[in-house]
């Protein structure tokens, strides 16, 4: 990423790297950096660790396996150990990743990424050594025939530089991976618990991550894996006009090997056509042809405020990867087993973009089970995949949710505004390629207008669905009762009359539309192992070779006419985008990526009609429920259904 | 004793399988019709002098899950009761509750709406409980008094009881079944009948030997009555030419014990005219004797005053009298037992309350005893 204002305190570092020591900069900066407290910095420390493991993972497309242990040496200090199974470091590199500020791969890069600074691990080695005087141990393995590396690392702070004090090989059982160990200064007591929040949160958003806790008395969590997939990789892409700074744009000219300002526009920036190019040319009154590097910093001015006169397209959003809604329903469900919720519901929104950044936002909503009902509702932040555990009431994503009016998706809200109360968990995950936080600690998400709105929208979204959802119930309760009558007493009411005057038993289907005169729709949702069936996937482009055995899941739909007339309509079920169709009867009229439509046949009354499906790349329990829509018919006549609105 | 001729009651409750039936033939949505039986819908009867149901109706139609029910219950009730006709068996309420455990989706939750589906019977038929052999669970009440009852034994002879000298300190039990086949009244040398709620009131009264002191006949009414005692209250008044006076607790449930006596119950207004003894009078304990005779009180609960509330508005509680009493009642906010009158003494009740409240209703030959 590019230095942008509110990481001044990083930019004046660069600055002044040779007059103060980084451990001069670290004392003045720990508690944005996020080492203020003891307890803090043990939650800061596990996060950095695990932020660059999960990283390294993804990275190399392995599917991460992350060890946490810590152990608390003495009353006031903590070992933290952090391992993991990505592609380990090369020996000369580990004294630059581990122990100097402001070094990474992924300094420069315009994608999404966990952590964007180079600071992170390096703080906790610094932090470990300054408050400790012990140094940090880094084992390695980068190849499956090979020992282990291991280093004791110190770090010189004058020169922001690492020194291995010590270096030996070892056998480590892994095929490849990386484990450092940090003693720090750390309120193990308290921060114990926000170290499992922490991991936990993290494997909601990650699902193709299995994460392991040890605590210090032994106590193990396992946080299992729910996704068999990697995230799809984030393509690094170039900046787009609209978030670039006067002085990057500058620090850019220099360095390019274009000659002519328009191909410089077009090479170095996203979404710039020719035509484009040219506009903003125009636009600042600058020659095309001119060559950038004779450009003077009133040229620059001109150049760098045309940008936001020209109408640019938005910047691709390749370059995300959100986690999608089937992962995120998937984790919620797997990291809410013993709440038992009743429901859970996702939405993702279209991906947007901010001055120039492009984002999308990703929500959540748990609902019901165990959860108080009497308490505001549980709020998870997450920014490209990390947790933000503090400073809830700073955050865009609180402010988004308090706008919200709760009353009317059946939630308290005291007074129309705030934190609505109720038994539920509010997820929202934010990816973009720079994460507005409102400070270094990257704890909450500056208030940007665009950002709230898509997160209101996607809540709107989501609430919209737990209504209807909610609706069908209380409608599908009412009915039933009368499905029963129809099916079970109706029945018998008739024989034992009829064999109380001795007559034959009267037909029924007339007294029986007269009495539902709806037609009605019931689905059933079943799972069944796959065995050794090759299933398809759209969800990665990864072979299909890991989901042999995984689930089908059978969708049988029973439609039947208790109105007093035939009935002739169109069905739709909504299908998740990631889900592959098998088995399906009878023949659909249309499948999509996000329907299947079939055009019934005329129905007489009291007769049925049998609808199955069948979708693979699903997990169990992933798609519980059909949504069904209907068309060519009066949809009050429908129960189990609702009307289609178009696609 | 003859065998009693049940084709009448059989084609009654054939008529509701046949309505049934028809409806279903005809494609429409089964459906019986029945008095609505609650305080809106009683009407005085100035014919019979007693409460009866007036025109509302209420349907119980498939239409509805507990509609639905409800017909498919009755239809096995109407089986049940034709098989015990047929086989000349009869069952009392309470095992009519448990036979339904055998009729899957029919089977009753309650005792409770078995109970009610019989009355529903009642209604629908205008046939009697006893008609469609079923009997209460319930034992009558006791009786002690000058009186000689003849009553049809089990082994089909006929004894004479009388209600003093045969009796032990229990008194005579009235069975239930106290229609004329079964029970008959040979002599009754007495003034009066006086019912009364509570057993150790009813005791108090048979120690102080108040049956014989004031030429009464004492009925003990155990709570709501019976229906065989209300019966048994009713054919001994008529038949004797007794009055009748009612002594309970003051509280707004013992006004609805002698409601039902007086004027027939909501519940039963389709057979009020077996049941109720018009010209039955309230003795007390009123909410005015709670305030002349001082009495130990305690104070209404919310039910009580909902119930009072809701006596206010019922028509067989409309007249001078009660309207006061039950607003006095409110405005003390206070109730009494009839035992509290021990306050003054285990023979006050007998001395002097009694002697005082049957003087001012004129029901009395003998004077008061002077005040202590």
């Amino acid at each position: 990423m590019i230095l942008a204002n509110n990481n001044a305190i990083a930019y004046d570092l660069a600055k002044k790297q040779k007059e103060i020591s980084v451990a001069e900069f670290f004392e003045r900066n720990k508690h944005i950096l996020g080492f203020g407290n003891p307890t803090r910095a043990l939650v800061t420390s596990v996060k950095e660790g695990v932020d660059n493991a999960l990283d390294a993972c993804e990275e190399a497309e392995i599917l991460p396996e992350i060890y946490v242990e810590v152990k608390n040496s003495s009353e006031e200090e903590c070992t933290v150990i952090i391992e993991d199974n990505g592609p380990g470091i090369i020996k000369q590199q580990i004294p630059h990743v581990f122990a100097r500020l402001l070094y990474g791969s992924r300094f420069h890069a315009v994608r999404q990424s966990r952590g964007q600074q180079g600071i992170g691990i390096s703080a906790v080695v610094l932090y470990g050594q300054l408050t400790t005087g012990k140094h940090a141990k880094i084992t390695s393995k980068i190849e499956a025939d090979r020992p282990a590396v291991v280093v004791e690392l110190a770090m010189d702070t004058n020169k922001n530089r690492g020194e291995v004090l010590n270096q030996d090989v070892t056998h480590w059982d892994k095929p490849s991976g990386t484990r450092i160990e940090v003693n720090l200064i750390a309120d193990y007591r308290r921060g114990k618990r926000f170290v499992y929040d922490y991991l936990q949160s993290t494997s909601i958003v990650n699902p193709h991550a299995r994460i392991i806790y040890k605590e210090a008395d032994g106590t193990e969590h396992i946080f299992e894996r729910t996704a068999d997939i990697l995230p799809k990789k984030s393509v690094e892409v170039q900046p787009h006009p609209y978030g670039v700074e006067l002085g990057t744009l500058i620090k850019m000219a220099k360095e390019t090997n274009s000659r002519k300002l328009a191909s410089f526009l077009k090479t170095e920036f996203s979404s710039m056509g020719d035509r484009t190019a040219n506009a903003v040319c125009d636009e600042a009154k600058l020659d095309r042809n001119m060559n950038p590097a004779d450009m003077t910093r009133d040229q620059f001015a001109a150049l760098h405020a045309a940008f936001k006169k020209v109408k640019i397209m938005s910047p691709s959003t390749d370059c995300l990867s959100p986690i999608g809604e089937t992962l995120i329903r998937r984790s919620l469900k797997s990291e809410t087993q013993e709440i038992s919720p009743e429901f859970i519901f996702t939405a993702t929104r279209p991906a947007s973009v901010y001055s120039g950044s492009p984002f999308q936002i990703e929500v959540g909503i748990v609902y019901g089970g165990n959860l108080p009902k009497d308490k505001q509702v549980k709020i998870l932040r997450f920014a490209n995949r990390i947790p933000l555990l503090y400073q809830q009431g700073d955050c865009a994503i609180t402010t988004a949710i308090a706008s919200i009016d709760w009353r009317r998706y059946g939630l308290e809200q005291p007074s129309g505004t705030g934190i609505p109360i109720g038994p539920a968990i509010f997820l929202t995950h934010i990816a973009s390629t720079q994460i507005p936080y409102t400070s270094e600690s990257k704890e909450a998400i500056a208030d940007v207008e665009e950002i709230e709105n898509e997160i209101k929208l996607a809540f709107r979204e989501c609430a919209r669905k737990v209504q209807m959802h909610i609706n069908k119930k209380v409608r599908r309760v009412k009915t039933r009762e009368k499905f029963d009558l129809i099916t079970k007493i109706l029945p018998e009411i008739a024989k034992k009359s009829a064999h109380m005057l001795n007559k034959p038993v009267p037909s029924l289907d007339r007294v029986i539309t007269r009495i539902m005169d709806v037609v009605w729709i019931e689905d059933l949702v079943e799972y069944e192992k796959a065995r050794g069936k090759q299933v398809q996937t759209k969800i990665d482009s990864k072979p299909s070779s890991e989901h042999e055995g995984g689930w089908i899941t059978k969708s049988t739909i029973m439609v039947v006419n208790y109105k007093n007339k035939s009935q002739k309509f169109n069905l739709y079920a909504v299908i998740p985008k990631d889900a592959v169709v098998g088995t399906i009867k009878p023949k659909p009229a249309k499948i999509t990526d996000t329907y299947i439509r079939w055009n019934l046949d005329s129905i007489s009354p009291t007769n049925k009609v049998d609808i199955y499906f069948e979708l693979a790349g699903l997990n169990k329990g992933d798609f519980d429920e059909n949504d069904l829509y209907v068309e060519n018919i009066n949809p009050t006549y429908v129960i189990g259904a609702d009307k289609w609105e178009g696609e | 004793m003859t065998e009693r001729d049940y084709s009448k009651v059989i084609s009654k409750i054939d008529g509701i399988a046949a309505k049934v039936y028809s409806d279903l033939e005809k494609a429409e949505i089964p459906s019986l019709q029945l008095s609505t039986r609650t305080k809106a819908n009683i009407r005085f009867d100035d014919n019979l002098s007693v409460w009866k149901y007036g025109k509302n109706k209420t349907e119980r139609a498939a239409s509805s899950l507990d509609g639905a029910y409800m017909l498919l219950r009755t239809m096995y009730m109407v089986d049940f009761i034709k098989d015990m006709i047929k086989q000349k068996k009869s069952s009392t309420l309470r095992e009519t509750y448990y036979i339904s455990e055998g009729w899957n989706l029919a089977k009753f939750s309650s005792q409770n709406e078995s109970d009610l589906l019989a009355e529903d019977l009642e209604v629908i038929t205008g046939c009697m409980r006893e008609d469609f052999k079923l009997r209460p669970e319930e034992d009558g009440a006791r009786v002690i008094g000058n009186l000689v009852v003849e009553e049809v034994t089990r082994n089909n002879t006929k004894k004479k009881i009388h209600c003093q000298d045969d009796v032990g300190d229990a008194g005579y039990g009235i069975p239930y079944n106290v229609e004329k086949e079964k029970l008959t009244f040979k002599q009754a040398d007495a003034d009066f009948i006086i019912a009364i709620e509570t057993g150790g009131m009813f005791d108090r009264l048979v120690e102080n030997g108040f049956d014989t002191d004031s030429r009464a006949i004492l009925v003990h009414l155990k709570g709501q009555p019976a229906r065989s005692t209300r019966r048994f209250i009713k054919r001994l008044s008529e038949e004797k030419k007794l009055p009748v006076l009612i002594f309970t607790d003051c509280d707004p449930w013992s006004f609805r014990i002698y409601g039902s006596i007086a004027y027939g119950a909501i519940k039963t207004a389709h057979i009020s005219e077996y049941l109720a003894t018009p010209s039955a009078q309230y003795l007390g304990v009123t909410p005015s004797d709670i305030v002349n005779y001082k009495l130990p009180t305690d104070t209404l609960t919310t039910e009580d005053i909902n119930a009072l509330k809701s006596e206010l508005t019922d028509p067989r509680f409309e007249d001078e009298f009660w309207k006061h009493e039950i607003k006095l009642q409110l405005s003390i906010g206070k109730k009494s037992e009839q035992q509290a009158l021990a306050k003054y003494g285990l023979d006050y009740v007998t001395d002097t309350y009694l002697p005082e409240k049957l003087a001012e209703l004129g029901a009395s030959k003998k004077k008061p005893k002077k005040k202590t």
